[in-house]
């Protein structure tokens, strides 16, 4: 290993940036991640920030590393404070190997030089020397880039791309202060106090950089979506924003409602006329939701849901991430009907799923689920690009004739679905149990095929069930579970403990839970769950469908996600 | 046109013999008759109720929503599909009560929509409780001690947020209901139609013979005029009818999602461009 501070975990750095609320360092993380990327590192960041839109405190972790990196991790190498009180924020992560860079002027006491491995780096007065302290954040950038030796020139045309919307003399000033900030950076790797000697990936080039939200919403698009409608609410509000903002590119109508009750409605009616709609929400709202889910049941209309969990009840921790909305998502909504509940492991998943979502919707005519979070949500690395060539808008609906009735009895349970205005027929469809024709009956004999119809749907569905994914050891005797956005901070964790007997088994789909579950479980001499929440709420739905126990849980609920640390240490301590 | 295209046949309508839901429906067959309207290319979109069931017994497309919802349903269906004729149709209680708030906004959004509420100021299918338009002192099983909320004035309400056309009218007048109807269906924008009607067997106090003593027909009624049409929303010894206000020519919801400009086509005829698609994601690749 090299002399001068090299990273915790090898092969990759983790920095993290910290400060109060509206001090940009979203603007620091932007570019950082970017310029990292256009010079062929791994990047992956991750935020945590708090409800409040100025002030606060608010800290955004970075990996670096010459291999991918997609998990969270608590280790900080190289710690950024951008004011007072940030050093404290972060605290606990910070040990005796954490390289402090920061402005003494600006965080003055916070530094302990007997504790603190601390280099002062005059971010505010290089940017004052500039023209104004706001281009401390450049300063700080450059810094940074200039840790890991990219080409300055490549750096300024980033920076130039991003500021080209400014006066030129902000964009040379921007310039100026990466320059600067470059040169410090370079200083201390030249006089080897730091050292990190990340190499470059050849692969990156040509991948994406993508957060869970724009995941979402691309795939949402290739999937078709052409109408959404939601109220704003955290951490779900991006897919609304992204769709808004290329509404007119794809011919998308993009309405934020008065209320997410308008919002689902309007979702349902979209669909009726032969839109391919979708909702986004978070708990509370979604909860608002419900009765619209129940009608999309009843009336059979497709309906894609992207609820972004955050920590309930009520409005909890609102800017903060958990799974405990599997239950909500899984029984949402009076009366029985079939729906598909997808939560996506990867940024690659949250694409393929939501892509997914739109034909599955569509072709059983049931509500389709995507179960992200503010961790996924928020989180970003480069990954492949999405093949676009394997996607395919599959549409099922059917120019009516005359005679034409949507609620026709068949053997799947699935009718051919009519629009208004296409063909001869009327599309009639109702919210009070009704005949093959859609209108109002009290028939009770007629009620039971209707039952069974809808719920004949929910058997024909499973045919498409995505299995869960193994990896780890083939000849496992240890089964670690996870579901959703956990899935590459446990696989991370799993292979750090390197062990032979270990395998990690990973649901995207949750619900219908696939019938492949139980093989794995069965053959695991221990089963382990991961989840983020505080009542294993996925334990319970893999007793209930497979009538197997899970043996131990891990579960973590203040609000934060696992980090691969702290889970490597817990699956040690399961393990044994 | 035959009025005779919209009817069913053999169905067992679960209205009460007289409700005032009977001439509605007849006088909305007659105002899409006149109008040449297709019965396919119409759709009737209604909440929960008793005036909610109309649509049940028109043959037309039909989307028979959640109580209070009828709106949201019925801009949707617009907007993906501007060809279409879209009437929300509903009852007092679930425009005004459950669907309050989307009233204020979809009258905010301005699409073009006919909003029809059956007003006969009481809830018929839950059995007689007060709705949001019952008079002060009406007493029901719940409001023991007679209403003490001040009654919703839905054109009030309407007129205070520029609805694009506002109306008022009487279920039993055919004739003027009619030409109401249909200048409301022919408007561009935002419609509302609030009609009077007796409920036979939960409203012994607002009887046909109290609305025609208390109401009385706008003549020489400028509908542009919006303070005077305000004026007349808040009349409440003698209730006018008519046509009360049009709002200066506006953009629909429709217009205004700005996906129709080009094209007129509806949504379902239309496809996204993969290479668009591919495009944009290729900018996610962060290249110099």
């Amino acid at each position: 290993m090299s002399k001068g501070l090299s990273s915790l975990n090898p092969g990759s750095v983790s920095i993290c940036l910290c400060g109060q609320a509206g001090q940009g360092i979203q603007t620091v993380e932007h570019l950082l991640t970017r310029i990292l990327k256009i010079a062929g590192f791994n990047v992956f960041a991750t935020k945590e920030y708090m409800s409040r839109i100025r002030g606060g405190m608010n800290s955004t972790s970075i990996r670096i590393s010459s291999r991918p990196v997609r998990a969270a991790v608590s280790t900080i190498d190289v710690l950024v404070p951008l004011n007072k009180g940030a050093l404290r924020h972060v605290e606990r992560n910070v040990s005796a190997r954490t390289i402090i860079l920061a402005d003494k002027e600006m965080i003055g006491e916070d530094i302990d030089e007997t504790r603190h491995r601390f280099v002062n780096v005059p971010f505010t007065g290089t940017a004052v020397e500039i023209g104004d302290k706001i281009f401390s954040n450049v300063v700080a950038v450059g810094t940074l880039a200039g840790l890991f030796g990219v080409e300055l020139p490549a750096a300024g045309k980033y920076i130039e791309k991003f500021f080209s919307g400014k006066s030129s003399d902000i964009v040379q000033k921007n310039l100026a202060a990466l320059k600067k900030g470059f040169a410090f950076g370079a200083e201390l790797v030249e006089s080897s106090k730091i050292n990190f000697a990340i190499a470059i990936d050849a692969g990156v080039e040509d991948q994406v950089l993508l957060d869970g939200a724009e995941a979402v919403a691309l795939g949402a698009i290739a999937g078709g979506c052409n109408f959404i409608a939601s109220y704003p609410m955290s951490p779900s509000t991006g897919v609304l924003a992204f769709l808004a903002r290329h509404a007119k590119t794809f011919d998308i109508v993009a309405e934020q409602a008065e209320d997410e009750i308008a919002a689902v409605n309007m979702a349902l009616g979209a669909w009726y006329a032969g839109a391919r709609a979708m909702v986004t929400t978070s708990g509370g709202g979604f909860a608002l939701m419900i009765e619209g889910v129940s009608l999309a049941g009843m009336l059979e209309s497709p309906m894609v849901i992207h609820l972004g969990q955050r920590p309930g009840p009520a409005t909890g921790l609102p800017t903060r991430t958990e799974q405990a909305d599997l239950e909500l998502a899984l029984y949402a909504g009076h009366g029985e009907f079939p729906r598909i509940i997808f939560a996506p492991g990867t940024i690659q998943d949250a694409f393929c799923l939501t892509q997914r979502a739109f034909n599955l919707a569509d072709k059983y005519q049931v509500p389709v689920f995507i179960l992200t979070d503010q961790y996924l949500i928020d989180s970003y690395y480069n990954s492949d690009a999405p093949d676009m060539t394997k996607f395919k808008i599959e549409k099922h609906i059917n120019r009516t004739k005359k005679d034409y009735k949507r609620y026709e009895l068949t053997k799947s349970g699935v009718s051919p679905r009519g629009v208004p205005g296409l063909g001869d027929g009327l599309v009639v469809v109702d919210s009070d149990e009704h005949d093959a024709e859609g209108h109002i009956t009290e028939d009770l004999d007629l009620r039971i095929k209707m039952v069974d119809k809808r719920l004949k749907k929910g058997e024909s569905l499973k045919k498409e069930n995505i299995p869960p994914e193994l990896s780890g050891a083939k000849n496992y005797k240890n089964l670690v579970v996870c579901w959703g956005s956990t899935r590459n901070i446990v696989e991370e964790a799993v292979q750090k403990l390197g062990r032979d007997d270990v395998a990690l088994l990973h649901f995207k789909q949750v619900y219908p839970l696939p019938e492949e579950a139980a093989g794995y479980l069965q053959k695991a001499e221990k089963t382990i769950i991961v989840e983020n929440n505080a009542a294993s709420q996925f334990a319970k739905l893999i007793k209930l469908y497979t009538g197997i126990g899970i043996d131990r849980k891990i579960l973590k609920y203040n609000g934060l996600s696992f980090f691969v640390e702290e889970l490597t240490e817990k699956l040690k301590e399961a393990l044994n | 046109m035959d009025t005779k295209v919209f009817d069913m046949n053999d169905i067992d309508i679960a209205w009460c013999p007289g409700c005032g839901n009977y001439p509605i429906l007849k006088t909305l067959k007659r105002a899409l008759a006149e109008l040449q309207i297709q019965p396919t290319d119409l759709a009737l979109v209604s909440g929960i109720g008793q005036a909610a069931k109309a649509p049940h017994y028109f043959r037309t497309n039909v989307f028979n929503g959640l109580h209070g919802r009828a709106l949201p349903a019925a801009t949707a269906i617009k907007a993906v599909n501007p060809a279409l004729t879209v009437i929300a149709e509903s009852g007092d209680g679930d425009m005004y009560g459950e669907g309050g708030n989307h009233f204020i906004h979809a009258i905010r959004r301005n699409p073009n929509i006919t909003n029809i509420v059956h007003n006969n100021m009481v809830y018929g299918l839950t059995k007689g409780q007060a709705s949001p338009t019952s008079q002060r002192g009406f007493v029901t099983p719940v409001q023991v001690r007679g209403v003490f909320n001040e009654p919703f004035n839905p054109l009030a309400v309407a007129i205070a947020l520029d609805a694009s056309f506002v109306a008022r009218a009487f279920a039993v007048d055919i004739e003027q209901t009619t030409d109401i109807l249909k200048k409301a269906i022919e408007h561009k924008g935002y419609a509302l139609v609030d009609i009077f009607q007796p409920c036979v067997t939960f409203n012994r106090l607002n009887t046909v013979q109290w609305f025609k003593e208390h109401t009385y027909y706008l003549e020489d009624h400028d509908p542009s005029d919006r303070q005077k049409a305000f004026e007349k929303a808040t009349e409440i010894e003698k209730l006018p009818l008519g046509v009360f206000y049009k709002s200066p020519q506006k953009p629909t919801f429709e217009e205004n999602v700005g996906i129709h400009e080009e094209k007129q086509n509806p949504l379902y005829e239309r496809e996204h461009d993969k290479k668009v698609l591919s495009d944009l994601i290729e900018t996610f690749k962060v290249r110099l």
